[in-house]
């Protein structure tokens, strides 16, 4: 599509030459993304009509249910705030070569190590409390991160297994925790939660839109800045990019390694935090049900970079909101949007398809490297 | 002698296991002499648990050899026991309904196979979207309160089935179980003793060399990933048609995600990974046994975490010694 | 030898990929029995129009004809697989094997070819039929080896079997003597005079001069996808046919005044280091390179001389030993303190050490010290900086593209070499240590790095070289080290030693009368 015709080397009308270029390129991939969207959509109004819905109705309710009002809209953003972060998560790791699964039990752990920060440390000022819980919630993910980083590093565990495998932890871990140790034990509860946090640790919403969700943005901006306007950012992309010429570059890949497991745990543990302090109020497990690959749906979706994630949250983010309307009014379950969401990737990844079917040449653009094996690499 | 050369290199590869295994023996045998019931129970339930895992192990295994890293065994399994299900819900026949598993599961190892040889997408993030389809579909299209025409039952073989210890656990058992046991023998003699099994390995190993003598690379990955498939699609079966009965949301609970660590600790062998589900199942089957009789007092989500833990445990300490073939993970683009 | 009637003749064969026109009418026969070298330097198409001839790739336009049956006379055939290949009678020894290294001999030799009994392989019966075919070519080989533990030569000679066991009567062979030594290089031409007075015609495909002229009887030379034009070795010399090669004179050897050396810039004491599955591949080595001279390491690949560039750039522990740079003692031997203290490393493989092909070429050009002012401050990273920087090399080392704000993979072999020739050079350094450096390149490339090592020596740099390209070692090099298992045999001068004496060193030979050169420091030794 775009030729690179040879021109003499002149200082800035080059530059702006090639930014036009890549910006180019940036609009063709977001016409990937949305084509592939669309195609997903497509495919599930399919689906919807073979199990005897409307999808008109459907996807009606979807919109009216996500951004049909202020209220609505409120709910939308909320469901999307720990979605950038989980997304964030997978992003990041994948930029460092690293397939974070595990965002989910790392959001759980963030989530209950905040709540209980939450409610058991009194007599703070509201800005302390909020960004004690806060730090408390990261801490707690960055440490969970920080087991498949080491495995992986020291003793070439793929980190897909034991991320998943950490999920699965993680739910029996919290669920225990939130039944036993840190029950809410007030007179009429059985339920297995911790108590409400106070209200020092409480994160605001201003005029019904939650401020937990400007905290994802500037935290979305700050991980662009950490990787593209940093040393340590460089670092974290050339080993993701190839581990091998990283150490002939002088870089300690072994640390670099764990390091960003570690942040993208971190950034996990932070949504999960900002979830119990800006929206639950406590924890209590099931608050996030499915197994958490909505945060590589929405890495993938946003080309796994930061300021991709953030629209990509908040389509996935609308369709979880929606899907109640969708359910109250069209009568459809809430589980197609996992369906929609499966497609999605699908279209993603194979965006062999959709180029084909816009007839777009392959330039090869910066994606992800993976590591594709189980042994050391 | 010649029959045994590949038995005898399984064996010699997987020393740890039978160390464990052999340690396994003697508790067996001690147990029996203090509680034969018990322990006769225990080696049942471990059994019955190390079903689902040698079949997943194999899905895993066959596409490995042939060049194709499938994390996507816990969407196929879930999607076959979804579909068994229905297919026994609608139909009552059982033994139809097993085999519409199988199709459903190689009908996912289909989409795989289309995704890693034709599409050319990332495998681990091909095995992701069958996960969350597979998730997706099977949550949508359930509602609750379906009930299943019965399950199937255990086969005694005959007076085989009396021997005491042995009897109860080898030779009464229902037919999938039956079959999980044959396929391990079966699958490991195709694998190294027939060329479709060398040509196998030699497309997951070094696929130009094959492609260089003839061999269609392609062919044979897309084969193996739809056979693969069905062995998931059979201990989905296995699920819900043979030991539960009925069909819950998200029933596989990882169990797919473990099965590939039996697979690498049984070092992609047929044999190996058998020793490695049994090992699995026997500790699933031992911590419930212990906590049923009130010995350990552990809240039961520890006892949950166990097969997870055991998981990490295997993929930490074993996989950076084994060898895994050579060319997974890439796909082969025939120039 | 030679007979009447074709074997092979191959009509206007042309063969596009996207932006590149690989064969371009290329016309090309081969006599039976005859040995028929196709000569070109890298990316001429030689490699390509086999390829087709074998069924790997289509041609666009053109045909293949064979004499399918015997008579001397060639027909048109379609051929669009190596299985239809294989069925016509021919064969192909690729460049990079095409063996399974866990697999044995047989299971090799017969994959795609099984033989079974009922379902089962019947490997007895496969063993015995490769055991007579290897007797009855002279070509030793054990069925029962397993492949990856076999020398690479004896692989060769599998890959051979191999070919022959399908009763190939016409045997393609690609870059053959890339990984002998010129013993194994001599045993490869007495395999291929029996094979040739048995009926078999071979073809082969080379860039090296001197054996093109020892094995030939025909030589067609390609340049750029199309044939130049056809010789023999009696008509034609190494000065010639390097200019059919190239299409204008070549130099063949740089210009290259007399070193000057002066004081030791690094000294290589009891080296040891292990390869990854923990063979020592490097065992006890010591040398020294002084400022202001060329060391050449000589020897086949697969001695050493990767684990030992690894081991002295820092990409792999040392498991002994120790090195000084400067007289001073490196304590961490990492790549980064390499580098600040002086060393340049161009590596052997430039995609998997040398450059992140995903990155600009900017970012390349700073790969190693992105880290330093002015090119980040702190944490900060510095655009214009690095930009600047870019731009000047890029000038400076004629490196052809339009941006440098492209990725590296946009740019060609030759210019990716310059890319990190580039940033190397472009330092203050007391050592560069290249270790391949003109691998898989073209001719222009090759001469312009050779004469950039050069000048880096006259500069009173000390040069450490490796590489398995004899003549590269001879035409540079002030001194030349020899590398056999892992261990430094001798060191020569090359204006003393001869080609077939290096020789006999690669081969782990002893020699009486090699001269040790060298300073005071204690570094020659004549074979243990």
């Amino acid at each position: 599509m775009s030729e690179s015709p040879v021109s003499p080397r002149k200082k800035s009308p080059l530059s702006e030459f090639f930014n036009i270029i890549r910006n180019e390129s940036l609009l063709r991939s977001l016409t990937l993304q949305v084509v592939a969207v669309l195609l997903a959509m497509l495919i599930g109004a399919i689906i919807l009509l073979l199990s005897g819905a409307n999808p008109i109705q459907a996807y009606g309710a979807l919109l009216r249910g996500s951004f049909g009002s202020m209220a609505v809209l409120g709910r939308t953003l909320e469901k999307a705030t720990p979605l950038v972060f989980a997304g964030l998560a997978v992003a990041f790791g994948f930029r460092g070569g690293l397939f974070n699964i595990g965002a989910q039990g790392q959001l759980l752990l963030g989530a209950l190590t905040s709540a209980v920060v939450g409610f058991a440390v009194t007599g703070l000022p509201a800005i302390i409390h909020v960004t004690l819980a806060l730090l408390a919630g990261a801490l707690a993910g960055a440490l969970f991160g920080a087991i498949p980083g080491a495995l992986k590093t020291y003793r070439g565990a793929h980190e897909v297994i034991v991320t998943i495998m950490l999920n699965y932890i993680a739910i029996n871990l919290t669920d225990y925790l939130a039944d036993g140790p840190f029950k809410d034990v007030s007179p009429g509860n059985i339920v297995a939660r911790t108590p409400q946090i106070l209200d020092t640790a409480r994160i605001p919403s201003v005029a019904g839109l939650p401020i937990g969700f400007l905290l994802a943005i500037l935290v979305a901006i700050f991980i662009w800045w950490l990787l593209w306007k940093t040393t340590f950012g460089f670092e974290i992309r050339t080993v993701g990019l190839n581990p091998h010429a990283a150490r002939y570059a002088g870089i300690k890949v072994a640390r670099t390694v764990i390091l960003t497991m570690v942040i993208s745990g971190l950034l996990a543990g932070l949504g999960g935090a900002v979830e119990t302090q800006g929206v639950v109020g406590r924890y209590q497990p099931g608050f996030n049900v499915g197994l958490g690959f909505d945060g590589i749906t929405i890495a993938l979706l946003g080309k796994t970079h930061p300021f991709g994630v953030l629209p990509a949250s908040l389509l996935v983010g609308a369709m979880k909101a929606g899907s109640n309307e969708m359910q109250f009014t069209a009568g459809v379950a809430t589980q197609i949007t996992d369906v929609i969401q499966a497609l999605i990737l699908f279209f993603v990844a194979a965006d062999v398809i959709v180029r084909g079917l816009l007839r777009m040449r392959d330039t090869g653009d910066e994606g992800v490297k993976l590591t594709t094996g189980w042994g050391k690499q | 002698m010649e029959l045994s050369s590949s038995l005898r290199l399984a064996l010699i590869k997987n020393r740890n296991i039978l160390i464990v295994l052999g340690v396994v023996l003697l508790l067996v045998i001690y147990g029996s002499m203090v509680n034969m019931q018990i322990t006769t129970a225990l080696l049942a339930s471990a059994l019955r648990h190390s079903t689902p895992l040698i079949l997943g192990a194999m899905c895993g295994l066959i596409c490995e050899r042939s060049g194709i890293v499938n994390i996507g065994i816990e969407g196929q399994m879930l999607f076959s026991a979804f579909i068994g299900f229905l297919a026994n819900v609608y139909t009552g026949n059982l033994f139809i309904s097993v085999l519409i598993a199988l199709l459903a599961g190689a009908l996912l190892g289909l989409l795989m196979a289309f995704m890693s040889v034709t599409l050319r997408t990332n495998q681990i993030i091909g095995g992701t979207v069958i996960n969350i389809l597979a998730l997706g579909l099977t949550g949508y299209f359930y509602t609750a309160g379906l009930r299943t025409q019965g399950k199937l039952g255990p086969i005694p073989l005959g007076p085989l089935a009396d021997i005491p210890l042995i009897g109860p656990v080898l030779f009464n058992n229902p037919p999938i179980t039956y079959t999980t046991i044959l396929l391990v023998f079966i699958v490991n003699f195709v694998l190294f003793r027939t060329a479709w099994g060398l040509r196998t390995r030699a497309v997951g190993e070094h696929p130009r060399a094959a492609d260089t003598v003839g061999i269609n690379v392609y062919k044979v990955q897309y084969v193996n990933t739809i056979l693969a498939g069905a062995m998931a699609g059979l201990a989905g079966a296995f699920l819900t048609l043979e030991a539960v009965g009925s069909f819950e949301r998200g029933m596989t609970n990882g169990r797919g995600f473990v099965a590939l660590a039996v697979m690498i600790f049984g070092k992609w062998t047929p044999l190996g990974a058998w020793g490695a589900a049994l090992l699995f199942g026997f500790t699933s089957a031992l911590q419930t046994q212990l906590q049923f009789m009130g010995q350990i007092q552990i809240p039961h989500q520890f006892i949950g975490m166990l097969p997870y833990l055991m998981t990490i445990i295997v993929l930490a300490g074993f996989v950076g010694r084994s060898r895994a073939p050579a060319a997974e993970g890439e796909p082969y683009i025939k120039e | 030898m030679m007979e009447d009637g074709l074997a092979l003749e191959v009509r206007n064969i042309t063969k596009r990929f996207p932006g590149v026109v690989a064969n371009n009418r290329v016309n090309f026969s081969l006599h039976k029995g005859e040995v028929h070298a196709l000569l070109g330097e890298n990316g001429a198409g030689k490699s390509t129009l086999m390829n087709i001839v074998y069924g790997l790739y289509s041609q666009d336009e053109g045909e293949i004809l064979l004499d399918a049956s015997g008579t001397g006379e060639v027909k048109p055939v379609e051929i669009h697989t190596p299985h239809d290949a294989i069925q016509y009678g021919i064969g192909m020894v690729h460049q990079h094997f095409m063996l399974v290294p866990v697999f044995t001999v047989t299971e090799n030799i017969i994959l795609g070819d099984e033989i079974t009994r009922g379902i089962a392989l019947d490997l007895k019966t496969a063993s015995d039929n490769i055991r007579q075919v290897s007797q009855e070519y002279g070509l030793d080989v054990d069925p029962d080896a397993i492949v990856e533990e076999l020398p690479v030569g004896i692989q060769q000679r599998v890959e051979i079997v191999k070919a022959l066991y399908r009763n190939a009567k016409i045997l393609v062979l690609d870059e053959p003597t890339a990984v002998l030594t010129p013993q194994e290089v001599e045993d490869l031409f007495r395999i291929i005079h029996q094979l040739t007075e048995r009926g078999v015609s071979i073809i082969f495909i080379t860039h090296k001069l001197k054996e093109v002229l020892a094995i030939a009887d025909r030589i067609t030379v390609m340049r750029r996808g199309e044939v130049v034009g056809t010789t023999t070795p009696q008509e034609t010399g190494e000065q010639g046919l390097a200019a059919m090669m190239v299409g204008r004179e070549v130099l063949l050897r740089v210009e290259k005044g007399p070193a000057s050396p002066g004081d030791v810039v690094l000294e290589v004491k009891n080296l040891s280091v292990a390869d990854d599955q923990g063979h020592m591949t490097v065992r006890d080595v010591s040398f020294h390179v002084r400022a202001g001279e060329i060391l050449g390491i000589a020897g086949v690949q697969g001695n050493g001389q990767t684990e030992l560039a690894e081991g002295l750039t820092g990409l792999r522990a040392l498991k002994s030993g120790e090195i000084q740079l400067n007289g001073k003692v490196v304590p961490a031997v990492n790549p980064r303190t390499l580098v600040e203290e002086g060393m340049a490393h161009v590596p052997e493989d430039r995609h998997k050490h040398g450059l992140v092909l995903e990155h600009t070429i900017a970012d390349n050009m700073v790969l190693n010290t992105y880290y330093q002012e002015p090119f980040a401050n702190g944490l900060r990273r510095n655009p214009d900086a690095i930009e600047e920087n870019a731009q000047r090399l890029v000038k400076e080392f004629d490196v052809r593209t339009p941006s440098d704000l492209l990725a590296a993979s946009t740019l060609s072999g030759g210019n990716q070499q310059k890319v990190i020739v580039a940033r190397e050079f472009s330092r203050p350094i007391l050592l560069l240590i290249a270790n391949q450096p003109t691998r898989g390149l073209d001719v222009g490339s090759i001469e312009y790095i050779h004469r950039q090592i050069v000048a880096k020596r006259d500069k009173g740099i000390g040069v450490l070289l490796i590489s398995a390209e004899l003549d590269e070692i001879t035409s540079l090099s002030d001194r030349i080290a020899v590398m056999y298992h892992g261990q430094i045999v001798a060191v020569v001068d090359p204006e003393t030693t001869t080609r077939e004496e290096l020789g006999l060193l690669m081969a782990g030979a002893q020699l009486e009368t090699a001269i040790p050169v060298g300073g005071a420091a204690p570094d020659s030794a004549l074979l243990p």
